[in-house]
């Protein structure tokens, strides 16, 4: 155990707070971290540049071609963080179809996806779930039929997020019907301008459309957008799955919701005295604070786990479920001891922190559910985790 | 920045772990429980061997000079075999004791002896936490009367480090003027007791004992979330071992979802708090503005996390599980006994929310 870092990291962490001084001025605010204007796309051309986005992605594909270090990401994190900085850009095309064509794609599908995709021109969405496939995925039944040098796609996806900004979707489509349902699937790449693709929104229960459903009727897609070979989208989803997952669990994010939250009930007052006085919510509070804090070493253990490349097992399995459950129940905490306050929504007068505490606690269960749910995780950790017997298949008469 | 455990600690918490295998089994632990004391002696003859009383005891006076971290691994070890040992007290609180607010002279008498083998302290600082029934010592020249009680790590003690609140004090177990109680509670794999003393010769520490009793504690609150820690890393491996092998309706019962989701349950929440032991044992050395703070929250949150396990895990094993003869019980009631020593949860959330000026 050692806290502190090196000679070599502080250094590294002064070049970071140096070129952060340097360029904030350039950076886009916070708030517009996810928005893809002209301000926030010059921003990332600046990031890709200095090594701050896309740091160990390889410089042919657009990446800036570092070692991997799990340390300096780290110290990447702190300090955008600290300086109030949206780093680098996310979303599904470039947290999850660019590790995967990487790992995956052709030369031509590397060259003509993945730099476009990193500098933030080309945004992607996410073809898996559908009405009949969710937690079991591998029995999606949209169809992909050849018809000369074109598959043929004809099916619904749902849940689909981006799909209205969407320039491009990459998509699981069975291509194989009488194969058995992890067999007959492939992993396609096409634009969504494609004729016969209608993109509805799906209003959640927020009071926001953050997913759309997708329709596909006769979309003609050249058969050469295939990743991976014919039947073997399974295996070629299963790398982006875990990225995915990878992805959800932030325990900095708790932290700092755990200070909002100590914010408010120092701040927030009944009967002029603040909710910080009262013992039942101050007692939650600490409870929660010790789970944050948990989850934060997790972390950390992870990063060392990570910078050694060893694999951290149960540690790195749990942070999905425990993590988004642990951001839920911090949301419903400052909604309980903001009281009547707490159900104040959209832009009502004497609306607190925008009404933002019942949107996540909204939008946190759907993070629950979604990406694999609490009970797929569940079954993951006990199966794969502590080596318990999977469930007997049931046998259709 | 490494967040994770040396080479050397992992060694020294298996060959602990290896010793206890055998030297705690569950019979010998049930000997103990029944009234057996020779397992008491046997394992305190085996740790010696080990070199664990000199732990946290300083170079200089004899002792290994390892932090609270190793202190920390050991604990859990115990916690896993439900060792009955009077390590937390003995060999962690009393030396932090000594170290925090003994003399030169002191620390070198007494830390020689402990290191040695020739001393072992019980520990009582209850009182320092929340009084209750008018118990509390007070000191006139240099002789101790009052009540402590809930003294911790009695079983092969020879003498006691008790608190005033202001002074840490130490009396030899034989002397005059102090009587003994003894407490029967649910864990029979450490004994309590509590003392009355009527004018009892002591030996004050000099240095400042308010700080020596709260880094005591904190220390101790340390090590109880790592015996639970270890304890209910156990029952979580033997429910899931248990379910593996108990067939019902012609299946093993661990291939039903309800109860690989118990079990997924207990490991989801049981994973992250072996990295916040390890930090919060750290800190005591490493981090000194959160060294307080962290043993509560460790100490609170292990508290709820291992309670959490002892039940589930019991639940997993069915009727079996509320047998004597399984035995699982004695970790149960281990973990139990953690969760109020040293403070209940919510007692300790309290400091935690003082310690960050929110109560």
């Amino acid at each position: 155990m050692d806290l502190n870092f090196t000679a070599e990291y502080q250094d590294f962490r002064a070049e970071v707070r140096g070129f952060l001084d340097a360029h904030k001025h350039e950076a886009p605010k916070m708030s517009n971290a996810g928005l893809r204007g002209k301000k926030r796309l010059k921003w990332q051309r600046i990031l890709l540049e200095h090594g701050y986005a896309a740091r160990t992605l390889p410089k042919q594909y657009g990446g800036f071609g570092a070692a991997p270090d799990a340390l300096k990401q780290r110290i990447i994190a702190e300090e955008f963080s600290r300086a109030k900085v949206p780093g680098g850009l996310s979303g599904q095309g470039i947290n999850m179809l660019v590790p995967t064509l990487l790992e995956l794609g052709t030369e031509e599908q590397k060259q003509a996806y993945i730099a476009k995709t990193l500098s933030g021109e080309m945004i992607w969405c996410q073809g898996y779930s559908e009405p009949g496939a969710g937690s079991d995925l591998a029995a999606l039944r949209t169809s992909a039929v050849v018809d000369g040098d074109d598959f043929v796609i004809n099916g619904q996806k749902i849940w689909t997020s981006t799909a209205n900004q969407a320039d491009m979707i990459f998509c699981l489509v069975r291509t194989e019907p009488d194969a058995p349902k992890h067999h007959g699937i492939s992993y396609l790449l096409f634009s969504m301008d494609t004729p016969g693709i209608e993109v509805r929104p799906l209003m959640t229960m927020t009071g926001r459309a953050e997913f759309n459903e997708v329709f596909f009727t006769d979309v003609r897609v050249p058969t050469s957008q295939i990743v991976g070979e014919r039947g073997e989208g399974w295996m070629v989803a299963n790398a982006t799955l875990t990225h995915e997952r990878g992805m959800l669990g932030d325990p900095d994010a708790a932290l700092s919701r755990l200070q909002s939250i100590a914010e408010i009930m120092q701040n927030e007052h009944v009967d002029g005295k603040s909710l910080m006085d009262n013992a039942v919510y101050r007692d939650r509070l600490v409870a929660l604070e010790a789970e944050v804090y948990a989850m934060k070493f997790n972390g950390m253990r992870l990063t060392t786990a990570t910078s050694a490349k060893k694999s951290a097992g149960m540690a790195g399995m749990i942070v999905k479920l425990q993590g988004c459950e642990l951001n839920h129940r911090l949301a419903e905490l400052a909604i309980d001891v903001m009281g009547e306050y707490g159900i104040l929504f959209e832009d009502s007068p004497f609306l607190r922190d925008d009404g933002m505490w019942q949107t996540l606690y909204m939008f946190d269960l759907g993070l629950i559910i979604g990406g694999g749910s609490a009970q797929i995780q569940k079954n993951i950790i006990s199966e794969r985790g502590l080596g318990m017997p999977r469930e007997p298949k049931v046998n259709k008469a | 920045m490494y967040f994770g455990l040396s080479e050397d600690q992992t060694m020294l918490q298996d060959s602990v772990g290896r010793f206890l295998e055998t030297a705690s089994e569950l019979e010998l632990v049930r000997g103990f429980a029944e009234g057996d004391a020779a397992l008491a002696s046997n394992l305190q003859h085996g740790l010696m061997e080990l070199g664990v009383p000199l732990v946290l005891v300083p170079e200089e006076y004899g002792g290994l000079g390892m932090g609270v971290l190793e202190a920390a691994l050991i604990q859990e070890a115990m916690g896993r075999h439900v060792a009955p040992t009077s390590f937390t007290a003995a060999y962690a609180m009393a030396v932090i004791g000594l170290r925090e607010a003994g003399s030169e002279q002191q620390k070198s008498d007494w830390l020689g002896q402990i290191a040695g083998g020739q001393t072992l302290m019980g520990v009582g600082v209850t009182e320092a936490i929340g009084g209750r029934e008018g118990a509390g010592l007070t000191l006139d020249g240099d002789k101790l009367s009052g009540r402590a009680s809930f003294v911790l790590g009695a079983d092969l003690a020879t003498h006691f480090m008790l608190t005033t609140g202001a002074e840490l004090v130490i009396v030899a177990r034989d002397a005059t003027g102090l009587s003994e109680t003894a407490l029967t509670t649910i864990d029979k794999t450490r004994n309590v007791l509590n003392l009355d003393l009527d004018g009892v010769a002591c030996e004050v520490l000099h240095g400042d004992g308010k700080t020596g009793v709260a880094r005591m504690i904190d220390v101790g609150r340390v090590l109880l979330a790592a015996d639970s820690l270890g304890a209910a890393n156990m029952m979580l491996e033997k429910a899931v071992d248990y379910s593996k092998d108990r067939e019902q309706f012609n299946r093993p019962i661990g291939s039903f979802q309800a109860v690989k989701h118990m079990c997924a349950e207990m490991a989801a929440k049981l994973e992250p708090c072996r990295s916040l032991v390890w930090y919060a044992a750290y800190a005591q050395d490493h981090v000194d503005d959160e060294a307080a703070l962290v043993s509560c929250l460790a100490k609170s949150h292990l508290a709820e996390v291992g309670k959490y396990i002892a039940r589930t895990s019991t639940e997993v094993h069915g009727g079996m599980g509320f047998t004597d003869l399984l035995g699982l019980h004695y970790w149960f009631k281990r973990i139990g006994a953690n969760r109020q020593l040293l403070g209940g949860p919510e007692a300790v959330r309290e400091e935690a929310a003082k310690l960050q000026g929110w109560a």
